[in-house]
Formats: structure tokens, C-alpha cells, sequence
């Protein structure tokens, strides 16, 4: 049994399309079975809503009378640097960028207030931020210096751009040692005191398509609150990776790179959060409508929180060290009871990605397409997969003497 | 009836170096826990403690306090969830010590505070990515 996505897309512009969240599919097929489901079912959608430090807005300012160049100047929004390495008015804000003055971790763990991730979500607010820009002059460009407040509806271009969001999978960190560690993971207590985790599990977008077999390079997506587009693999990208027997990655795998308006986007969606002693970023919501072709598809998205495994990781030694050695592995469903077992300890566990945002977001996204005029698009180039020989490499250093 | 009740303290500058609580133990018969002390010499004294003891006891060894000068408040009042900015993560859950912050429904995975839980040890307000938890001593 096979369907096109634009047979699907049809029904959905009449109104007839099948689309439920991913719970509500694994509910279905507790009832029905895979087979009548794949028939009786269009579009499953799948979300997550968490930290992903590799996010920016870049935002063309519009020209000033006279012109200035903050191309190859310096310049911050709200006190926190823009890179400027583009044409006059272009700029470019990045999650983890933080004001120069931030004390970081002089004093360790630094609490890193505020940074580029709150000024994106400021500006998706509707605040007024702060510019505040100089150059070195040109005759083109003659002044100076530029200080003036800025609102996102009155900029020209403002487009969210992440060359890494939606981790497909990723790990367990726990502590080893006898002091606390503060990390990207969050609060790791000494000797197993926690065990933290970060995906949205069963209903984590990537996770539900391991092959990337429906989601590709221009398939349409929710963003932040408004529609986005999966630009390209995401950097990391490493679909080589190991898997379990069912395709699941067990380890952190594929990627992906999205962009959008991010003047249609919302700060609900969008926001700016601290890690104390590691650092600022930006948390996203994104959700992505996976078409049922087939009852492999349908396979694949009836992936459930118990057959997901994720490495358990010591953020003392190994991590950072570059280590490969692994405490153990560990499946979704046991992370998110609270509690799970590690080496005869009872540890507690938390998450770092939202689980109840992202069932809103699968809930938001099935509305939209349900209303008729979110259909979904058909990608116009694949995602490097597992038999393409794309592989994640180490950075070997080559000193320079 | 002995019970027991959780209060913020605050000591002006003038009272910080002189010893005041010993008497709720001495003269009011009360006997208590201190969860937080932090006296800076420059500043007001701050201190958490669980008063434990007759209704009546408390009630006279609070009106002692005030009469001190001392600022009395009730602890719940304390620690608060801004729950619009609550991203709903449960960072904070593995970092509450007496399980104040909790998922009750792992269905929904939602967050929840029981203020009566909460000693106020702040565990949680740092490690919360949108500093959604606020400390209003």
C-alpha cells in the first residue's frame, strides 16, 4: 500500500486529510494495528522544544541617512556583539553571544544572564533593542558611529537561520566525580547524584523518520511559532552513527539546519535561557508533519519512548576528554519514570527538552494543517543518509609553530 | 497543639549583632530549624527558620520577634514560579532536595511546586534555563 504526498496534500486541501500528533497515532495503533492505520492515516506530527545553541537571526537594519557601513565595524544589539562581517547593513545575531562585560566564568559557575538567545526573543517580542555600531568610514559609507533603537517590524529582512537544530537523539550525562558539574546538560550533582537527558523521545521529529526517508532539504516545518524550512543537514550531521535492529539511532545522529521568517515567529516559542556556568543560548520549538506512504513509513513513526536508547555519558571524565567509553544505555521510557538504575544506584533523572511543549507544538502544527493550507512539501534534496558514507570527523590538530 | 511554621526573618543593621532568636527558645518554649542564615555586616540579617512548638507559643514568640524590630514573614511566600516564563524542561526537579518541584503526571510531563515542600534552599533558581523560579526574600 503506497500513497503520494500529493494524493495527501489533495485531501488536505479538501479537508479530508487523516492527521493526528504522534500520541495520538501510538494510541491508534494500539487499537487498530499498523496495517489499517497506514491506510486510514495522512500525516502524523512529531515536535520538540529545547536548548539549541547553534541559532541566529541575521537582519538586514535598513540604511541610515548618511550611510554607514557596519560591515567590517563593531557593533551589539542590547549590549550583546552582532557579528558584521557581511555588507553594510547586514548583522547577524548568534544564540550563545554574550556582552563583553559578562564576567563568564571568572567566578565559576558564572550565572550568564543574558545573551544573543534573549535578544532574538526580544526582538520576536516586539521590544525595542538597542543598536549601537562603529565604522571606520568610507566615502560611500562616510559615518561613523550609529546609536538608535530598532524594532523587528520595522527592519527589512529578519530570518531565523540555525545551522543545528533537532538533534536526532542524544546523551544521558551524569557526574562521576566527587564535584558538582555545570554543564550544556545542566546541574550534574556529584557521584550519580542526577542523570540528565535532552529529546522529545518518541515524539522527536528526526527520530521518527531514522532514514530520513520523508524529511529532506525544503521540507516545511513549524518554526518558532510561524512556518520554517529544513535549509540543509545540520552541522554534526553524522548518519553513520550507530543504530539499534529498528534504524533508531542510539546515539546522537542526524541534524538539521532550518531557517524562517522570523517576523511571523513568537517569543513563546523562541526563548532566550541561561545555563549557569556554561553559558546562553536559545530555545527552539519546531514540529514537523510526517506523511504516512506507506506502511514502512507508519513503521518507523510508530516508534515509541521505550525502543529509543541513549548513551549514558560521564560529563566528568570522558566527555570532555573525548573519551568513547559509555556508563551504560538507557531507553526513554525509563528516563522519563524519574528514576532510572546505574550502577546499582537509583538516579534521578531530568530533562532538558520540554516533552509537554513539544505535545503542544504536534497539536498546534496538526491544527494548521488541518485547517487546509499547510500542506506539506515534497524535499527537494535528501539528507545525506546512513548508506552515504557522510561521516563525522574530530578536528585533528596541526599546531602552528 | 504543636506545629510547626516556616518564616523569613530580616534584621535591621542595628539588631544584626545582637542575639535575639535564643529567646524563642528560652522564654517561648519553642524549639526550631534554622534552613538559612546570612548576616553580612554591612547589610540587614536574613534567616529561614522552621519554628516548632504550642500554636499559642508561636504566635507570642513571632509578636516578641516584631517587637524587635525584626521582619516577619511566612516562608511560602517566598519562592515563586513565573509560570509564563516556565519552559515546562524539569531541570529544576533533579535539583530539588525535598521534592518541591515535581512531575506528578508522566503523561504530560509538566512541572509542578508544592510551596509547602519548598525550604527555600534555592537549589533550583540557578539551573532553571529561563530563571523562571524567583527568590522574594
Amino acid at each position: 500500500m503506497v500513497k503520494t504526498l500529493q494524493e495527501i496534500n489533495e485531501k488536505i486541501k479538501k479537508g479530508q486529510a487523516v492527521i493526528v500528533t504522534k500520541e495520538e497515532l501510538l494510541d491508534l495503533i494500539e487499537k487498530k494495528g499498523i496495517e489499517r492505520v497506514a491506510k486510514e492515516v495522512d500525516v502524523v506530527t512529531t515536535a520538540t522544544f529545547g536548548p539549541m545553541c547553534s541559532s541566529s537571526a541575521y537582519i538586514n537594519t535598513g540604511h541610515t541617512r548618511p550611510k554607514v557601513k557596519l560591515g567590517g565595524g563593531k557593533a551589539t544589539l542590547n549590549g550583546v556583539p552582532v557579528y558584521t562581517g557581511f555588507a553594510a547593513v547586514d548583522i547577524t545575531i548568534g544564540a550563545t553571544a554574550m556582552p563583553d562585560d559578562d564576567p563568564r566564568n571568572a567566578v565559576h559557575p558564572g550565572e550568564f544572564k543574558y545573551g544573543g538567545g534573549h535578544v532574538i526573543e526580544e526582538l520576536v517580542a516586539g521590544k525595542d533593542v538597542a543598536l549601537e555600531a562603529t565604522a571606520y568610514g568610507t566615502d560611500c559609507y562616510p559615518r561613523k558611529e550609529l546609536k538608535t533603537w530598532i524594532n523587528l517590524k520595522d527592519v527589512n529582512e529578519a530570518v531565523l537561520f540555525n545551522p543545528r537544530n533537532a538533534y536526532q537523539n542524544y546523551n544521558v550525562a551524569v557526574n562521576l566525580s566527587d564535584r558538582t558539574l555545570y554543564t550544556y546538560l545542566g546541574v550534574l550533582k556529584p557521584n550519580l547524584g542526577n542523570a540528565n537527558y535532552c529529546s522529545a523521545g518518541q515524539l522527536s521529529p528526526l527520530l521518527n523518520d531514522p532514514f530520513y526517508k520523508t524529511i529532506g532539504v525544503g521540507t516545511k516545518i513549524f518554526l518558532g511559532g510561524g512556518i520554517g524550512y529544513v535549509a540543509w543537514h545540520g552541522t554534526q550531521h553524522n548518519p553513520g552513527g550507530l543504530r539499534g535492529e529498528n534504524g533508531v539511532p542510539k546515539r546522537p545522529l542526524g541534524t538539521l539546519a532550518v531557517i524562517g521568517d522570523l517576523k511571523q515567529m513568537s517569543s513563546k516559542w523562541l526563548k532566550g535561557v541561561s545555563f549557569v556556568g556554561y553559558g546562553t543560548t536559545l530555545s527552539v520549538g519546531i514540529g514537523i508533519p510526517i506523511p504516512i506512504l506507506s506502511e514502512e513509513t507508519l513503521k518507523y513513526a510508530a516508534v515509541k519512548d521505550a525502543d529509543i536508547y541513549a548513551a549514558i555519558v560521564d560529563y566528568s571524565d570522558a566527555y570532555p576528554n573525548g573519551k568513547t567509553d559509555i556508563v551504560g544505555e538507557v531507553n526513554y521510557a525509563q528516563l522519563k519514570s524519574g528514576e532510572i538504575e546505574i550502577k546499582g544506584k537509583k538516579v534521578p533523572t531530568s530533562g532538558m527538552s520540554s516533552y509537554s511543549k513539544a505535545q503542544e507544538i504536534s497539536e498546534i502544527l496538526k491544527s494548521w494543517i488541518k485547517k487546509g493550507d499547510f500542506t506539506l512539501t515534497d524535499p527537494v534534496a535528501p539528507l545525506p543518509s546512513a548508506d552515504s558514507g557522510y561521516k563525522l570527523r574530530p578536528l585533528n590538530e596541526r599546531p602552528i609553530k | 497543639m504543636t506545629t510547626s511554621k516556616r518564616i523569613v526573618l530580616k534584621f535591621p543593621k542595628s539588631k544584626i549583632d545582637q542575639p535575639i532568636v535564643y529567646k524563642l527558645i528560652k522564654d517561648y518554649d519553642l524549639s526550631f530549624n534554622i534552613l538559612r542564615a546570612n548576616i553580612m555586616p554591612d547589610d540587614e540579617g536574613l534567616m529561614v527558620l522552621e519554628l516548632i512548638g504550642e500554636d499559642a507559643n508561636i504566635k507570642n514568640g513571632l509578636d516578641y520577634l516584631k517587637k524587635q524590630d525584626v521582619n516577619v514573614q511566612p516562608l511560602e511566600k517566598d519562592i515563586v514560579v513565573n509560570w509564563e516564563k516556565c519552559t515546562q524542561c524539569g531541570a529544576c526537579v533533579a535539583q530539588c532536595p525535598v521534592g518541591a518541584l515535581y512531575i506528578k503526571d508522566r503523561k504530560t510531563m509538566k512541572v509542578e511546586f508544592d510551596p509547602e515542600k519548598c525550604i527555600a534552599c534555592e537549589l533550583c533558581v540557578l539551573p532553571c534555563p529561563p530563571r523562571a523560579i524567583e527568590v522574594k526574600f
